[in-house]
């Protein structure tokens, strides 16, 4: 099982031809709060880098991005109903959307956990 | 102006917020703390719940006087110092009670928002023909030069923003502060006294605030802010407030923020503060803008389409909050748009407030805030979203 990380601080992990994304531990404490996440529907296709789904913190809305290119095949229902989740656990039971990859090798140019560390100053 | 670090001014508290806070930004050209350690639901709740302590030095206390020396008797003093910043504000300063403070703004020639402020008639004799006066932070500057040029020399501003200026807010703030500023406790909503103490000096308080609870607004010397602001947190019912909850609290509360529910093209009456402007005012017709302001004033009670917008409180139906720039639409038409939005955490839910023509400006009416070029569904509601707590009479 690989984890991997984008600048803009979404993590992916992959299973198979499955990459299932959120946002990372940094990213949530430094959104605070979660009051808010909309999600794509079902089926929907993405390209890489694309505008995916917002989550909003009590102060600000972000974007997430597609990290991958891919066709959303599930979608984390009970963040929607319970925002706080993604404060709670967000590389867990925080996860946003699971893509059914298009092109694996896209992955390849993701961050590893310690190049993502060294992004966020760690 | 983008805001760096090398240009940002620092509050007079900031080695106390350095310690505590975990999220900083600039803001009004003062580097802030936005967040502290809990969070913003965590402070929101508090400060509904017990007493929370802000830091809003970055504002623009003043004291906005008669020179030295006019040898007037106290109440002409008060009338006449009061008849020369009625030359920018709407509503009835000469007639102010001593120690009590009117909400006002200040207006420019097309009766449009230059600023809302704080205005106060100080309770003692001698300090008669001075009025204490709080304005923003972003316009501080601009709305001194306005003052001045407005008094023509007749009166003068001295600033006072060198001092911290903390508010504390919330039902546990008068058992807070009581004990420390004995007979704090006395005062009323929307009054003003100077306490003279051992040990922080001077304090110049207000019983006002911008969360829609109970509390006081305190300007303290700036060598006696840090034993003064260490006195408060000492106490267990006392936690720093950052930015960010001072502005989910003042949305609840129905209160505008400048530069986004207020600008300089917003009459008083398109953003419902018609109250602001007392009866002897409108007979007199005598401030900035008359002339728009007493028509709109008529439209507003014959609802007539002339008067082109109203401040109103939307509560959408959905979770998704409606922010700042959102556009108002109904029956697939642009009809306003949003000024200020997020969510409320009392509510557990996403408030805004935004201005839409008044046909629309009735609680129950429904609309569509297109957020993200979604169209979701939101209904008009009377403001505040929550009630207000003000210790009145």
């Amino acid at each position: 099982m690989t984890v991997k990380y984008t600048p803009d601080h979404e993590w992916v992990r992959l299973e198979g031809d499955l990459a299932i994304v959120g946002i990372t531990t940094y990213a949530a404490e430094q959104l605070g709060d979660v009051v808010y996440v909309e999600l794509p529907a079902l089926g929907k296709s993405f390209a890489k880098g694309a505008d995916m789904a917002v989550v909003e913190s009590a102060k600000a809305a972000s974007d997430v991005y597609a990290p991958v290119s891919g066709e959303v095949v599930a979608v984390n229902e009970a963040i929607v109903g319970n925002p706080q989740l993604v404060n709670d656990g967000p590389e867990g039971e925080g996860w946003f959307v699971k893509l059914k990859l298009k092109d694996p090798s896209e992955c390849d140019g993701l961050m590893d956990a310690a190049a993502y560390r060294t992004h966020i100053g760690g | 102006m983008t805001d760096t670090a090398e240009t940002l001014k620092s509050l007079p508290l900031d080695a106390l917020h350095r310690e505590l806070a975990s999220k900083w930004g600039p803001f009004a050209g003062y580097d802030m703390p936005i967040l502290y350690k809990e969070g913003l639901m965590a402070e929101h709740a508090w400060t509904r719940s017990s007493a929370g302590l802000f830091d809003v030095s970055h504002m623009g206390p003043s004291f906005f006087g008669l020179p030295k020396g006019h040898g007037l008797e106290p109440e002409d003093a008060h009338k006449r110092v009061a008849s020369i910043i009625e030359r920018l504000v709407p509503s009835d300063i000469q007639n102010l009670k001593p120690g009590q403070i009117r909400y006002t703004v200040l207006l420019n020639d097309r009766g449009g928002i230059e600023d809302d402020l704080m205005v106060a008639r100080p309770s003692e004799p001698e300090a008669q023909g001075d009025l204490y006066v709080v304005v923003n932070a972003g316009c501080k500057e601009a709305d001194w030069a306005l003052l001045e040029k407005a008094a023509a020399g007749d009166a003068r501003v001295v600033r006072a923003d060198d001092r911290a200026l903390l508010a504390l807010q919330g039902p546990k703030a008068e058992e807070v502060l009581n004990p420390l500023v004995p007979g704090a406790g006395e005062m009323r909503f929307m009054t003003y006294a100077r306490f003279e103490t051992r040990l922080f000096g001077r304090l110049t308080i207000s019983r006002s605030g911008y969360t829609g609870e109970d509390g006081f607004e305190i300007l303290v010397r700036p060598e006696h802010a840090m034993a003064f602001a260490q006195a408060l947190l000492g106490h267990a019912q006392v936690k720093l407030i950052g930015l960010g909850a001072r502005d989910s609290l003042r949305l609840e509360a129905g209160l505008c923020l400048y530069g986004h529910d207020l600008d300089p093209t917003i009459s008083p009456i398109e953003a419902s503060l018609g109250w602001i402007i007392q009866k002897r005012r409108r007979e007199a017709a005598d401030f900035p803008g008359a002339e728009r302001i007493l028509a709109e004033i008529r439209d507003d009670a014959t609802h007539s389409p002339t008067l082109r917008r109203k401040r109103v409180g939307l509560r959408p139906v959905g979770r998704a909050p409606a922010r700042e720039g959102v556009d108002i639409h109904s029956y697939g038409d642009k009809i306003g748009v949003v000024t200020s939005g997020g969510f409320s955490p009392t509510l557990n839910a996403p408030i805004s407030m935004g201005y839409v023509p008044p046909a629309f400006a009735k609680a129950g009416a429904t609309l569509d805030l297109m957020i993200r070029g979604q169209k979701h569904l939101a209904e008009i509601v009377d403001l505040p979203f929550v009630p207000h707590r003000y210790k009145k009479g």
